[in-house]
């Protein structure tokens, strides 16, 4: 069976993200960018799925600029065996989803894993739409996935608690947090990586009009919190909380 | 052309994100129509109807419907889709699942999450956990929205008199079955709706000491929630996290404690109207956010802040 996971280059999650002043969007410049750490899990699991001896091959894709390279090349190094990526910029999710479909259709895929959110957009949906435009089962925020014959079985978390589903296959996964620990790759793992194939496709090339259908207007820091206090004892809390915010 | 809100519901109960979607449903339009999908729902179909600004119900009953899978309820609603020009549903981890493969069929870019509606086609929703806010505005002919159940109030349960009309399922997509759940049982109030909120993080230190936080929860009427740490650390279940990936919260009063204030969990309650932050680090990050903070060992503070409520 063949893996594909989509792996996103968004700016880290530990960098505190600033809006630009003329509010057209957020500051990229000279900003730590990273592999969107939903997708990090994807590719942990597909890359266990190999090792387990139930999967063939791994094939991570990124759609972005040039630089994009460098996030399949993360993924190669976890253990993806090899990379396509797609120069396309500021794709939408729809439009990511149709360059998705048509590379799973080119590659026979039988799986594809995927980050349930990447965390600059917020959007949660291309795994969804990409699961409709294949005719595929989906199991979105996925924490446990058992492989079966013609079938995968997925605990989901879901608001209640915990929904377990069982999807025919081919199927589509979104990754939830506590999938997996993705493992830190190793320096000879990341030699290797450099080696490993790696083919560049245009969006075109695979017949995808990418074109956006929403314009961003404009971006904006969101109202700022006022200062609180700071207080002493527990006495003074609970005085404030009745007679200042009355909200007990 | 009207507006499709797709219901949050058991087959028993309509959920109040529900209504919350119907809330930014009358600020598009005056032409609400509630899509209730299940298996033995008439009772949700009945309540539905009577939610204020619900001008008709949709009822589609049928097994393949009774869990919500997405697989077979998108059909059903993408088919629908051609005679509405908005179709809605809060973005609750149902509403999540759904609306983009919705979207997908009917060839839109979903919004998601929305916070306002600025226009008959501009919207605002967040971006990088909240830290932007983005105007959109979509060129799509219909338009596919998840909603900000936080950002809109509910729509009142009682006012309406909508008709209730019956419409046929699509059939099993034969393509997902629905094997089970395990949910969280709790007297106490849901999460993303409840009116107080006290969470506790890694300096929790383990899943017993959320007694802590319950026997002030009793005092106040708060629901419980969490940071991803205590999460991960398996103190709590995963349906108790509060950040950009979990739930998203803004009560009347938000305790944090011994969470230090990660911008993933800020994301998920910083819209709160009071914050409180107990933590016994001074430069904990939650400080920076918090209208009352109190530093100090929790273990200390919570059975003395519990027994100061008691006397109230």
């Amino acid at each position: 069976m063949r893996v594909l996971v989509p792996v996103k280059r968004v700016i880290d999650y530990n960098v505190k993200v600033r809006v630009k002043p003329d509010g057209t969007g957020v500051d990229m410049a000279n900003v730590k960018m990273s592999m969107n750490p939903f997708d990090e899990i994807a590719v942990e699991e597909a890359v266990r799925l190999k090792e387990a001896g139930k999967a063939e091959e791994v094939i991570a894709v990124s759609i972005g600029p040039a630089q994009a390279q460098e996030t399949i090349r993360t993924a190669l190094a976890i253990g993806a065996d090899r990379g396509i990526l797609v120069t396309q910029e500021g794709a939408e999710p729809l439009a990511v989803a149709k360059i998705l479909k048509a590379l799973a259709e080119k590659e026979g895929v039988q799986l594809v894993i995927l980050g349930k959110q990447a965390i600059d957009d917020d959007s949660n949906q291309t795994g969804q739409m990409l699961a409709a435009l294949l005719g595929w089962g989906q199991a979105t925020f996925a924490s446990k996935v058992e492989l079966g014959d013609g079938k995968v079985t997925v605990t989901r978390e879901v608001d209640g608690g915990l929904e377990t589903d069982e999807i025919k296959l081919p199927a589509i996964i979104t990754t939830d947090l506590r999938l997996n620990e993705p493992r830190y790759a190793s320096l000879p793992n990341i030699m290797k990586a450099k080696k490993k194939q790696l083919d560049t496709v245009t969006a075109a090339d695979l017949g995808v009009d990418a074109a956006p259908r929403l314009k961003t207007l404009k971006v904006v820091e969101p109202p700022k919190r006022g200062a609180g206090v700071k207080v002493a004892t527990v006495q003074e809390l609970v005085d404030k909380l009745k007679n200042e915010a009355k909200v007990i | 052309m009207g507006i499709l809100v797709i219901a949050e519901h058991d087959n028993q109960t309509l959920k109040a994100a529900t209504r919350n979607a119907v809330t930014a449903a009358t600020k598009l339009g005056s032409d609400v129509t509630v899509l209730v999908a299940g298996e033995g729902a008439q009772g949700v179909a009945d309540a539905a109807a009577k939610v204020a600004g619900v001008t008709k119900v949709l009822l589609a009953e049928a097994p393949e419907l009774a869990h919500g899978l997405p697989e077979n309820l998108a059909p059903l609603v993408a088919e629908l889709g051609g005679t509405y020009e908005y179709l809605l549903a809060t973005a609750t981890s149902a509403g999540k699942s759904l609306m983009p493969r919705v979207a997908a069929l009917l060839d839109v870019q979903q919004v998601s999450e929305i916070m306002s509606v600025e226009g008959p086609d501009t919207f605002t929703r967040p971006i990088y956990a909240g830290n932007a806010i983005a105007t959109v505005q979509s060129s799509d002919k219909v338009k596919v929205l998840t909603v900000r159940g936080t950002a809109f109030d509910a729509a009142p349960a009682e006012g309406g008199s909508a008709s209730v009309e019956k419409i046929a399922s699509k059939g099993d997509a034969g393509l997902s079955k629905f094997i089970g759940q395990e949910l969280s049982k709790s007297e106490r109030p849901e999460l993303t709706s409840a009116r107080r909120v006290i969470s506790g993080g890694r300096g929790m230190q383990n899943g017993e000491n959320f007694k802590l936080l319950e026997a002030v929860a009793d005092k106040i009427g708060a629901a419980i929630g969490a940071s991803r740490a205590a999460v991960d650390a398996g103190f709590v279940p995963n349906d108790y996290q509060v950040g950009q990936t979990g739930k998203i919260v803004a009560p009347d009063l938000y305790i944090a404690v011994g969470i230090s204030g990660a911008i993933q969990h800020l994301a998920g309650m910083k819209d709160s109207k009071v914050i409180v932050a107990i933590n016994k680090d001074s430069e904990a990050p939650i400080f920076s956010v918090a209208d009352y903070g109190l530093v100090g060992d929790l273990f200390k503070i919570m059975p003395e802040l519990a027994e100061e409520l008691g006397k109230a």
